[in-house]
């Protein structure tokens, strides 16, 4: 009971810490320097961080952690506006977010469809903050319960929700995630250090692909080019439907959903190392398992929108708990954080343990700041989110553009390197591919955000289960089958048997013709091809370094064998049947104005003359060339939307400090920034 | 040269050089400039913190108070951005760059992928750290001071590899005659410690400012108990306590306590020189190629402001431990000592990662 005096004592000072008009002045502040920086895909928090740190050496405690807080819990919210309006992830919060919200956009639901998001986030942001008050004060046992077996099973759980998310051909829906896990496994390994598929000789690929760009190249790249094709607004007809207050209603009328996937979001959030990799996508499969009639996801279900955006709100909040209680950051933000917290003031704040001893005023603090700002925060994005819902009637050759400038800008953020654009165009390909052929995409991103911690925790597991094993038989079983070990094993075995069962019913990718054989073979030989040669590559591993090799070998594998059922199928199945699902046979991209190819033609074009002459000459060319003659703008219109977007780009780059792609010219001449 | 002549050499002028300041005369001026400070690691490292830590700082007194934001630009464990580093040139003095002892071994241990070139950028301040092992409470319970009860143990323990400052530990305990399995794939010293609070690890190792800020609350609790630090070094080269841990043995100590542990020989001048090049002078600041010496006295100036502030002690201590940090002339030494290992034991240390861990490095 003393342990819970103390603590109501702190609460109280706590929030006579934040309850002061300059702390809320520095708070709001801190918002909305986020929201500008948040509305950017692929910047984030990390990026608005940085900028802030310089100010923090010696800055009054509260006052810091109030700007800073006030910046990344915003982060969360305000990339809801490029993953629902336009379908771009903006960070690995807002991936579920897409599959619902982006289709409600093409309805001409975009306000309600970000009201609800906007509504669940902040409701999420409070249950979190609720929760966690207390919570903190005993997760520090809980936390060190989640082991690797531990953590494992939870990866293993938000890789079941491949189960939900396969498609039509549950056979199509593994393997996409399958070659996911593969594509995840590029590089240098974490174990031994062995190359996959990467060589030394080309550096960049030793480091893996990044998130964000995948992310962009497997969602955003196909549903821009795609767009673009039909040339019309994102929303059909132009038409706005339902408004802002049908969102909130529909958050109102989900509410208990809303409340266990905000608990999900802050108890996943709690186990470091995790990251929030997994949490919406576990959100998401829960509302898909909780919703009785499933027809509508994948098409515009408003559950897949509250779902997800409940849990990535109450996330942050316990991410917190790993950052103040054990110094280990969730995130790349929260490493920054800790980082700035340590120059406040004196510096005798310093995250670990005695954060709940010495420092619980300033826990607590933390914890209702970031709701506060959470409320702050939403309230400007609802208000927003009736005009900016406005974009997604305006026709889509005029917003394109700028959507490529964005993209790339973004991916080139993530690496500082010319080939993250190279990247960004490749995956897209496989991300058009994967859509076409309707493969099945959210299982894709899935397999390849999991694929480094089921190898990670695999190899690790294995290594300390066996050490166990060494010693007694006893200790080992102890280790492997905890009861939080068994606890997962059973959720997990559950929701894919509810997974199979339902997934028949939910088409991630719509609703796709078939047509001939021909093109969805050779799509699949194509992928058995690189599974082949990844699986060759990955043996050529010496054995000592097994640990670098098992799990290309195992994945590639199995999907090589989910590759073969297919082939074999397709070759006995006639033509027509659903195996043979092509966008291009008939629907919206086999009508479309314009073929793929000279779409594409455009976003590689901006990419070549850029490795000629860096992004920003590039750019100048590139937006009067397209709005010139793709849009066929008058010039005065051209000049008026080049210039917006030129000069939007340079003020946020400027702003935040940030460099552009450079290219060869870049390399033979010394030019002033922008332009170098 | 045998190492220990050769470690004396390089310790004599670095104890000359502390605390040497080159006086500023040059008249270069960053008002309205934003210095870029890369880190070739992510956020999430101790040299970020170390950056993060000293950007304000320096900030403040150099010429003109630019704004010096600290950028990351990891990869390959460091190696990219050095690699990167190497192409640029001196342009106006606002590109700073860091090493860690990350980026020293792959140099030093010839690493095929290193195309950097310690010697030809121009270094204006070192700074160093510390080590310490501990154990957990039931096998440090019978901890006397010597290894002798841990060489029937099997211990556990969380690595990032054993080519980083791995190479430290993992030698130690190897010549103490533990037992100690590595598991590689951890991704910071942080999740090192964290596997060891699971009790999963069962032995760990954390640098000054990692064990100040989460070990040490463990050893007072009484679930880990210190083993040993890696020692200091004195004006004549000799290994000496921690000034930050003068209750905690040296490993020296232990290994002269333990049977069949020897403070001479090619191992123990191997695990010396490798502990020199990581530990004393573990992060360094460098200016590119082709900087002129009135950038280099500017920056050595401003650095050496930031160490005599009134207050640099005691802001210092909790983040990056009471090391001593080089400015001016000294770090011309700390660099030398930081990126130079005899072939001895370089030899030793390649033909050991190999046999071990299957390491190639060619």
């Amino acid at each position: 009971m003393e342990a819970f005096a103390t603590a109501a004592t702190a609460l109280g000072d706590a929030w006579g810490l934040i309850l002061q008009p300059v702390v809320l002045g520095y708070l709001i502040l801190g918002v909305v320097m986020g929201l500008a920086v948040g509305v950017f895909p692929g910047l984030g928090g990390i990026a608005g961080l940085s900028l802030l740190l310089p100010f923090m050496f010696g800055m009054d405690p509260i006052l810091g952690l109030a700007l800073m807080i006030g910046m990344v819990a915003v982060v969360p919210t305000s990339d809801t506006f490029a993953s629902v309006l336009l379908g771009i992830p903006g960070s690995s919060a807002s991936q579920a977010t897409v599959l619902d919200g982006f289709p409600m956009a093409k309805n001409g639901q975009a306000a309600r469809a970000l009201s609800a998001a906007f509504a669940s986030s902040l409701f999420g942001g409070l249950v979190g903050a609720t929760f966690l008050t207390l919570f903190i004060l005993v997760a520090r046992p809980i936390v060190l319960a989640f082991g690797l077996p531990e953590m494992l099973m939870v990866t293993v759980l938000g890789l079941s929700m491949v189960a939900i998310l396969a498609g039509r051909i549950a056979l199509k829906g593994l393997a996409a995630a399958a070659l996911g896990i593969m594509i995840g496994t590029i590089g240098e390994a974490d174990g031994g250090g062995s190359l996959r598929m990467a060589t030394y000789d080309i550096p960049y690929l030793t480091d893996g692909l990044k998130l964000v760009i995948v992310g962009l190249g497997i969602f955003a790249v196909p549903e821009i080019v795609a767009l673009l094709r039909r040339d019309r607004s994102i929303a059909k007809g132009a038409k706005l439907g339902a408004g802002w207050m049908d969102g909130a209603r529909d958050w109102f009328a989900n509410k208990w959903l809303s409340v266990r996937c905000s608990i999900i979001g802050v108890v996943i959030g709690v186990i470091p190392g995790l990251g929030g990799s997994v949490v919406d996508w576990i959100a998401y499969g829960h509302a898909v398992q909780t919703t009785k009639d499933k027809s509508m996801f994948g098409k515009g279900e408003v559950r897949g929108v509250v779902g997800p955006e409940s849990s990535n709100n109450a996330k942050e909040g316990g991410g917190l708990v790993p950052t103040l209680l054990f110094g280990i950051p969730g995130s790349g933000s929260m490493a920054i954080f800790i980082g700035a917290v340590a120059l406040l003031g004196s510096g005798d704040i310093e995250v670990g343990p005695g954060m709940l001893k010495g420092n619980l005023d300033i826990t607590y603090s933390i914890v209702w700041l970031l709701a506060l700002a959470n409320v702050v925060g939403t309230a400007l994005c609802i208000a927003a989110s009736g005009g900016i819902a406005r974009l997604t009637t305006i026709r889509f050759t005029y917003l394109a553009p700028f959507l490529f400038m964005l993209i790339s800008f973004a991916a080139f953020q993530s690496g500082q390197n010319f080939e993250d654009l190279l990247a960004l165009f490749a995956i897209g390909l496989i991300g058009i591919f994967l859509r076409r052929f309707d493969w099945s995409r959210p299982a894709f991103l899935i397999g390849f955000v999991l694929s480094n911690p089921v190898e990670t925790f695999t190899n690790q597991a294995f290594q300390i289960a066996s050490f166990r094993f060494r010693k007694s038989f006893e200790e080992g079983i102890e280790y492997i089958f905890s009861p939080i070990v068994i606890v997962l094993i059973v959720i997990t075995i559950v929701s894919v048997f509810l997974g199979v069962r339902q997934a028949k019913a939910i088409a991630p990718e719509g609703e796709v013709e078939s047509g001939s054989k021909r093109a969805p073979l050779i799509f699949l030989l194509a992928i058995a091809a690189y599974l082949l040669f990844a699986v060759v590559n990955a043996n050529a591993i010496p054995d000592y370094n097994l640990t670098d090799k098992i799990v290309p070998l195992v994945v590639g594998g199995f999907a090589l064998v989910c590759c073969a059922l297919l082939l074999v199928r397709m070759i006995r199945r006639p033509e027509g049947d659903v195996i043979f699902a092509d966008k291009e046979v008939a629907g919206e991209d086999a009508d479309a104005r314009y073929g793929l190819w000279s779409t594409l033609a455009w976003f590689a074009g901006l990419i070549a003359a850029t490795w000629l002459v860096g992004f920003i000459i590039a750019l100048v060319g590139f937006l009067i060339t397209f709005f010139r003659v793709r849009a066929g703008a008058t010039w005065l219109q051209t000049i008026v939307l080049s210039a917006g977007g030129i000069g939007l780009m340079m003020v946020m780059a400027g702003a935040l400090n940030r460099d552009f792609p450079p290219g060869l010219l870049q390399a033979a001449v010394d030019l002033p920034w922008p332009l170098k | 040269m045998t190492t220990s002549s050769f470690t004396r050499r390089a310790v004599i002028g670095l104890a000359a050089a502390v605390g040497l300041a080159t006086p500023a005369v040059a008249d270069v001026d960053f008002s309205g400039k934003t210095i870029e400070w890369i880190i070739p690691f992510s956020e999430t490292g101790g040299s970020a913190k170390w950056a993060n830590f000293f950007a304000p700082l320096l900030s403040e007194a150099l010429p003109g108070q630019p704004t010096v934001v600290v950028k990351f630009m990891p990869g390959a464990g460091s190696t990219k951005g050095a690699n990167w580093f190497q192409e640029q040139e001196h342009d106006d003095g606002t590109l700073l760059f860091g090493t860690s002892g990350s980026t020293q071994f792959p140099y030093l241990l010839d690493d095929p992928r290193v195309r950097y070139e310690y010697n030809d950028w121009h270094a204006v301040m070192a700074s160093g750290t510390g080590g310490v092992a501990y154990l957990n409470a039931e096998d440090g319970a019978g901890f006397d001071g010597s290894a002798n009860t841990l060489q029937t143990i099997d211990f556990i323990y969380g690595s990032q590899g054993a080519t980083r400052l791995d190479l430290v530990p993992l030698l130690a305990w190897k010549m103490l005659g533990m037992n100690v399995e590595p598991v590689f794939g951890i991704k910071g010293r942080g999740d090192g410690r964290l596997m060891f609070e699971r009790g999963e690890a069962t032995i760990d190792y954390q640098t000054t400012s990692g064990y100040l800020g989460g070990s040490l609350d463990l050893v007072n609790a009484g679930t880990a108990v210190p083993m040993m630090s890696w020692g200091a070094l004195d004006a004549d080269g000799n290994i000496v306590r921690d000034p930050t841990f003068p209750d905690i043995a040296t490993f020296k100590e232990v290994c002269e306590a333990t049977d069949g542990c020897e403070t001479s020989g090619d191992a123990w001048e191997a695990w010396k020189a490798f502990f020199v090049a990581g530990f004393p002078v573990q992060k360094l600041a460098f200016l590119p190629a082709g900087t002129p010496q009135d950038v280099i006295d500017t920056y050595s100036a401003a650095f050496q402001a930031v160490i005599e502030r009134s207050d640099f002690a005691e802001i210092s201590t909790k983040r990056v431990g009471k090391y001593p940090v080089f400015v001016g002339a000294g770090t011309g030494e700390a660099l030398n000592q930081a990126t130079s290992v005899p072939e001895a034991a370089k030899a030793f240390v390649v033909n050991w990662l190999k046999e071990d861990y299957g390491v190639e490095l060619n």
